[in-house]
């Protein structure tokens, strides 16, 4: 493959990863914690309501392991390429 | 021994250690002075980040917003983590290979403009300005109350410590006291909150204690304190009094106001490769949520505490803590109606104390009667987040005039020493400046920190964004895009926050949303602009389009270098 098609692949995988947990990112936070918490608040987690739960600790915790997820992707991303070093 | 002995025990080592560190690592060229040399780990820095981003707002206010506003709250717990998905997934790394000093620079280039850089560099420093005003108001807060100085005197000792360390060590010397104050500090939050945690519900982690039946009773600690607000007349703690559309606008602005500030983006200029700016973002997320995560806690047990503590409880038999805060003026008591208890409801008209949200953590250890030395490890660590954030927000200040406008514009031949010593005394200045705020503090400390992120969302965010994911977006769209957000986040704040330009109250509110959360509409408007603007006038040249295209791979990242 040439160098510019394996950077086009590459961008565009990036792409689709970034846009799946951007989604997921939206969906703990302003999901959730802000548009469903109602909703979400009529089930109970332990002495949490759910909703409560996402906006104050779920959302968080996901966040932290997004960008884990991420870097755990494209090390594997960038070794697929050769662009690791 | 004493609380102000204990206290000068603790800060006294802990600036110790901050002024032994700053001498250990000075800087020696203006690439360890603007970035640490390159050299950071991805641990250290996102240990470094962390300390960097946490700041007084973090350490004293937040707890006691969240406190008092119960779930509106959520919009600062959100709002100050979510960003660094996006800092993580869209800028740090695509910057990182970049491989500058600053974000004038990245813009400057990128957009091929010092027109779009002397832009970057005003919005660099507004933003940094107002964000390290907070700060300094931090440090004074805490010097006032456990050292029994005036607040200026407390400014003016905590200015000679950022002078030091940040003057002499610059980015570098900056870090490793970064990595001991996030030490200090979290140590500092964990160890008052562990203890109410097991004191209130019998279980060490706050985390897990903030959902949990209270000792001894047969009722959460939730369901109890949304009683206990009701009953007095306040909302629900868990539900809030904001309009959604306000919580949803604010929490936006929050996080792509983190993801804009140039003193966190800097902060993964410093790391070797590409994929360690990904990894340290990662660990400054994980170093940051655990104090996020314990803070909603500790502002449930301090509420529920405060609660039970004073309501209807007879003045004469308030503990001690009650007028040592009393005499600074954070908490007052008025019996209006002479029945020499204090009645804390939600009614104006009958309501007889008044509690300054910001000393609710600083308050807390003592109203949970925590042994002496953990009220003072509580001030060394409000002082470590105060002083970390205002060193990280000076050196952005410092390099802007130094690097973006002496180097880059107005002297370009200057020598590396000579802009060593420029970058030494605007360093200075910048001290100065940020002294003279903490001494005429604007607003309290998470209000002022609150617009800045407005004002980075509406500003830096959208050109770096554009300038990676678009190769099409050109100067005259990025820098009208930029000027475009700034000027009307500026307007919107100026108007509701100082009633400039008619002033106005919340029912004047652009669709009921606050000047907080405007930051986000601004954003919008930016990214519109831009790029409508952009498509009226030619693609950038081509040698700018290999260099997206260059940002994108992340292989071959050289050291950040000034040229």
């Amino acid at each position: 493959m040439a160098v510019s098609d394996k950077a086009k692949k590459y961008w565009k995988t990036n792409l689709r990863y970034l846009s799946i947990l951007l989604a997921i990112w939206f969906l703990v936070s302003y999901g959730f914690g802000i548009l469903l918490k109602e909703q979400l608040d009529t089930i109970k987690l332990g002495g949490f309501k759910l909703g409560f739960w996402f906006a104050q600790q779920g959302s968080i915790i996901v966040f932290v392991l997004l960008i884990f997820i991420y870097v755990y992707l494209m090390n594997r991303l960038d070794k697929k390429y050769g662009f690791n070093e | 021994m004493n609380v102000q002995t204990w206290t000068y025990i603790i800060v006294g080592i802990t600036f110790a250690l901050y002024i032994g560190i700053a001498i250990w690592s000075r800087a020696g060229s203006t690439k360890d002075f603007y970035v640490a040399g390159g050299g950071v780990s991805p641990l250290a820095n996102g240990l470094a980040t962390a300390a960097d981003w946490m700041s007084a707002a973090s350490f004293l206010g937040m707890a006691g917003i969240i406190s008092f506003t119960g779930y509106d709250g959520s919009v600062y717990l959100m709002g100050w983590t979510g960003g660094y998905v996006l800092l993580a997934l869209l800028l740090a790394p695509y910057l990182r290979k970049f491989g500058k000093f600053t974000v004038p620079d990245f813009i400057g280039d990128r957009y091929y403009s010092n027109l779009a850089r002397t832009v970057a560099v005003i919005c660099a420093v507004i933003v940094s300005f107002t964000y390290v005003a907070g700060q300094m108001r931090g440090v004074g807060l805490v010097f006032s109350r456990f050292l029994e100085v005036e607040v200026n005197a407390g400014v003016l000792i905590g200015m000679v410590i950022v002078l030091f360390y940040a003057v002499l060590g610059g980015m570098k010397g900056i870090t490793y006291t970064q990595v001991a104050q996030y030490c200090v500090l979290i140590f500092a939050f964990m160890v008052p909150a562990i203890f109410i945690s097991i004191q209130m519900t019998g279980n060490p982690i706050p985390q897990l204690g903030f959902g949990a039946d209270l000792v001894g009773e047969e009722i959460s600690l939730l369901d109890k304190l949304d009683g206990l607000s009701k009953d007095l007349g306040f909302s629900q703690y868990t539900n809030g009094s904001k309009p959604k559309i306000d919580v949803f606008f604010i929490t936006a602005a929050l996080m792509v106001g983190t993801a804009g500030l140039p003193h966190v983006i800097v902060r993964f200029f410093t790391v070797p490769k590409v994929k360690d700016a990904r990894k340290s973002a990662g660990y400054a997320l994980l170093f940051i949520a655990i104090l996020y995560t314990t803070a909603p806690a500790v502002a449930v047990f301090a509420r529920t505490n405060l609660i039970e503590t004073v309501s209807e409880h007879p003045y004469k038999e308030m503990p001690d803590w009650f007028s040592k805060w009393e005499k600074t003026g954070l908490i007052e008591f008025e019996d209006k109606n002479e029945d020499g208890k204090i009645q804390y409801v939600a009614d104006k008209e009958t309501n007889e104390l008044t509690v300054d949200r910001d000393i609710m953590v600083l308050a807390n250890p003592e109203i949970a009667n925590l042994p002496n030395w953990v009220i003072a490890l509580v001030a060394a660590g409000g002082l470590a987040a105060a002083l970390s954030t205002a060193a990280g927000l000076l050196l952005v200040i410092s390099t802007s005039i130094s690097h973006d406008l002496v180097k880059k514009q107005l002297r370009p031949n200057i020598s590396d020493k000579g802009e060593l010593v420029i970058a030494r005394l605007s360093a200075v200045g910048a001290v100065c400046i940020a002294g003279y705020f903490g001494i005429n503090p604007p607003d309290f400390v998470a209000a002022t920190v609150a617009l800045a992120f407005g004002l980075a969302a509406a500003s830096f965010f959208p050109a770096i964004v554009l300038g990676i994911f678009s190769k099409r977006m050109n100067k005259q769209g990025a820098i009208s895009g930029m000027l475009v957000g700034i000027l009307l986040m500026l307007f919107y704040m100026t108007k509701f926050k100082f009633g400039w330009f008619g002033g106005g109250t919340e029912n004047d509110y652009f669709l009921g949303i606050s000047p907080e959360g405007f930051g986000t509409v601004a954003m919008l408007a930016n990214f519109i602009v831009a790029i409508l603007v952009s498509s009226f006038y030619k693609a950038p040249p081509q040698d700018i389009q290999e260099l997206v295209e260059e940002i994108r791979i992340p292989s071959g990242a050289k050291d950040a270098v000034s040229h």
